[in-house]
């Protein structure tokens, strides 16, 4: 068309085109063609294809064998055990309740904000959906359908209320309100120590406490490590490079048995509380690492121009250079709470009970001897299906906010 | 016009006086820290009151920790110090086979994951999502608790094609001793060596200024390789040591612990993940235009592998490789999980007898922050030679 061919080669498309085309060859189309190239283009190919066929064939017969010969009761029967371990019985409808309180304030998300907040609504409204629908006893499956009509009633709400600020100020209020409820103690609550909390309660409770109240430690390691004051410089930089270099299961092991000797007579700590302040310590390296990248790809003029125009160090900070170090790090952020999510896990090898801790005690039960297949699977299916969909969403993310296309 | 400074303003007040002002902060925060540490301290102090002295002198202590798994003599009598080396060569013998064998998985999954072919591609990216996405606390206890402890006992052991034994035990496998031509086939290598070096300068210096490809980084390997081959078969330096069911256990071969096939097979699959999609990365990152570009320049296909791809996508490659080096390294401190006496098995057995709090934290901390350090100087080298060299 825009092509500027040779007059007779012209001549030549012509009469092709007047003509009955040619067909493309069957081996290059369709269902043929597509098997053709991805599959068969070489003889090295095939010979790849053929042994991850029966590699393929022989994974599915184990998988549905496995599948079929599954006796899934002691996953049922264990179900509390593996959602908050030893929680109290009678007060385990506080932990119901935050769940709720998560689902309508994501059910009102979704609505809000779209994109990412919608597709992690979707998700989690279908899994519970999925999970009212299995053979659970019936004030469970009830619960679940609870929670997806709070995602349903959250949507609703947002419909009427369109005030994004007043849902964030919700969501950023929201973990203080269920840490209260879940731990009590106060306005008549009578009080579950943490040392009770246990599988996911206990788990996501070590997660979202780790980064969270690790992120201001973070930043300020972070901002220390850039400061021109070497006291402060070499003392952040000593802190990040020794957590950064040892295991996080000699942090959890020195802080089972170091904090209680630190602190004064009289005053006891809870192992759980023990293995939160590991975390907090732990990530704070790791996050400072994080927020240091993202202040060294905030330009030098930033800083510059906010000293010509009159701040002062603190409001260049906090006003200037850490809003957009945050932003461009979110991503990373997101990645450093999946591997802590994962990391949880390893409280079970101090003996505490998260997910990984019940799964192993629940394998040594008596009744269920031999079900170890089972158990395992479904805690594996647990952390999976958790950590794929915020890998997914922080790919998402990722893309939205453009980081590494500038 | 020049403004004359009047003496009254040109004295800065100490207190506004930006160097004064820095001093002061840095002291600020050093005395703050102090104090910080000093209540800690005294209340370690008061709470540690039955250890007054912090020693390393427990060390030379009976140990008696028995440990299923050592590389070195050791007997539940050796004095503790001991019992450390061995949890140390356990760690290391995790760690370097560990980082060999992800590394490679790692490459292969990697080019799998760029294949053409769509279910070698797909394989490879189901593979990075399962292990990525899952504790590896939880997959070690899925290979020792669903795996390893699963097996059928020693007398009833699965054989495995090419003499391979699998039982609660662990892997029996066959191995080779060196016998007494060892020592001339090893006389055999250096010469070998020799003898590569002097044909790689020869093949150089015969072809050099001509237009002909001098071949010589394929013929001397060649070489050294035929030479090493054939002396192995005249020489015969080896015994081969095939595992035997004799009474309740296996003779001959070599016996991996189900322990130690655990937590490196784990280590090795998990962080293989991780490498998976770091090479993929790596070689993603190299414009298809420099490929043709050196192909158009009349390099050849391995030629252009070596001189433009490799090189480049290392420079990616090599930084986060790094990281998953040092991950694999720490992560090896799970052992304990499938109770392979590790570091940080010994350390915590160590702690339990002698309680010896501080002592043993520093030690074990201070272990595993030199073999961090270890991993990192070596893979900085590395990195310096191949990171670009900029002006």
């Amino acid at each position: 068309m825009g092509v500027i061919l040779p007059h007779s080669h012209t001549h030549q498309l012509n009469m092709a085109t007047t003509t009955d085309t040619l067909k493309p060859p069957v081996t290059s189309v369709g269902v043929i063609g597509w098997l053709h190239k991805n599959l068969f283009s070489s003889w090295l190919n095939s010979i790849l294809t053929i042994v991850a066929l029966w590699l393929i064939y022989n994974l599915a017969v184990g998988l549905v064998g496995f599948v079929l010969s599954a006796n899934w009761n002691v996953v049922v029967a264990n179900l509390r055990l593996f959602m908050i371990g030893r929680y109290t019985l009678e007060e385990a409808w506080r932990v119901e309740v935050s769940a709720a309180v998560v689902a309508f304030l994501l059910g009102a998300s979704w609505r809000l904000w779209r994109g990412i907040m919608q597709q992690v609504g979707i998700a989690i409204g279908a899994l519970f959906v999925v999970l009212a629908l299995l053979p659970f006893d019936m004030n469970a499956r009830l619960y679940l359908a609870g929670i997806v009509a709070l995602i349903a009633i959250g949507f609703g709400c947002a419909l009427v209320v369109r005030s994004r600020r007043l849902f964030l100020a919700l969501w950023v209020l929201s973990p203080f309100v269920i840490a209260v409820l879940l731990a009590g103690g106060v306005a008549g609550l009578p009080a579950v120590a943490p040392d009770l909390w246990g599988g996911l309660l206990l788990t996501l409770a070590l997660a979202v406490v780790g980064v969270g109240l690790s992120f201001p430690l973070g930043v300020l390691l972070a901002v220390g490590r850039q400061s021109d004051y070497p006291v402060i410089k070499w003392f952040s930089i000593l802190y990040i490079e020794i957590v950064r270099g040892v295991p996080l299961i000699t942090v959890i092991f020195a802080a089972q048995i170091i904090l209680p000797i630190f602190l004064p007579e009289g005053m006891s700590i809870d192992r759980v509380v023990r293995a939160m302040v590991a975390f907090v310590l732990f990530t704070a390296a790791y996050l400072a690492e994080i927020v240091r990248g993202g202040l060294q790809a905030v330009g030098r003029g930033q800083g510059e121009a906010a000293k010509a125009i009159g701040l002062n160090t603190f409001q260049i900070l906090w006003l200037i250079i850490l809003p957009q170090a945050l932003r461009s790090v979110i991503p990373a952020i997101v990645g450093q709470f999946i591997s802590l999510f994962k990391d949880t896990s390893l409280v079970a090898i101090a003996g505490l009970l998260d997910l990984a801790g019940i799964a192993n005690s629940v394998i040594s039960q008596k009744e269920f001897l031999g079900l170890q297949n089972e158990v395992l699977v479904f805690i594996a299916a647990i952390y999976f299906v958790g950590c794929y969909a915020m890998t997914y969403a922080s790919r998402r993310l990722e893309k939205k906010l453009g980081v590494g296309e500038r | 016009m020049k403004m004359q400074p009047s003496k009254h303003s040109s004295v800065i007040p100490f207190w506004r006086d930006v160097r004064v002002l820095r001093v002061i902060a840095q002291v600020i925060f050093v005395i703050v820290i102090l104090l910080f540490g000093l209540t800690l301290c005294n209340n370690l102090t008061r709470g540690l009151s039955k250890f007054t002295t912090f020693s390393f002198d427990f060390l030379n202590g009976t140990s008696s920790l028995p440990l299923s798994e050592t590389m070195i003599q050791y007997d539940p009598h050796d004095p503790m110090y001991r019992a450390y080396i061995v949890g140390l060569l356990n760690t290391l013998r995790v760690i370097v086979v560990g980082i060999v064998l992800a590394s490679i998985l790692g490459l292969i999954g990697g080019v799998a994951r760029l294949s053409s072919n769509w279910l070698i591609s797909k394989i490879a990216a189901v593979y990075v999502e399962i292990f990525v996405d899952t504790p590896l606390l939880i997959q070690l206890y899925f290979w020792y608790i669903a795996g390893v402890l699963q097996m059928p006992r020693v007398r009833d052991a699965i054989a495995m094609p090419g003499n391979i034994f699998l039982s609660n035990r662990g892997l029996v496998v066959p191995w080779y001793d060196p016998n007494e031509s060892f020592g001339t086939w090893l006389l055999v290598i250096g010469a070998a060596l020799v003898v590569a070096v002097v044909a790689f300068a020869l093949l150089g210096k015969l072809r050099a200024g001509t237009l002909v490809r001098d071949g010589r980084a394929l013929w001397s390997p060649i070489i050294f390789l035929a030479i090493v081959v054939v002396g192995a078969i005249a020489l015969n330096p080896f015994t081969v040591s095939i595992p035997e069911l004799k009474g309740f256990n296996f003779e001959g071969g070599i016996n991996l612990s189900g322990q130690y096939v655990s937590i490196t097979l784990g280590l090795i699959l998990y962080t293989g993940a991780f490498i998976t999609e770091i090479v993929r990365a790596g070689i993603q990152s190299v414009s298809k235009g420099l490929n043709e570009a050196s192909r158009a320049l009349g390099l050849s296909y391995f030629q252009t592998l070596r001189l433009v791809t490799v090189p480049i996508a290392l420079r990616v490659i090599i930084p986060p490789l790094t990281n998953q080096f040092l991950n694999l390294a720490k992560n090896s401190s799970l052992a304990s999980a499938v109770a392979y006496p590790d570091l940080y098995f010994v350390s915590g057995g160590i702690y339990n007898m002698t309680g010896q709090t501080i002592p043993v934290i520093t030690m074990m901390m201070g272990t595993y922050l030199l073999l961090s350090l270890t991993i990192a100087v070596i893979m900085n080298a590395l990195n310096a030679r191949f990171k670009l060299v900029e002006r």
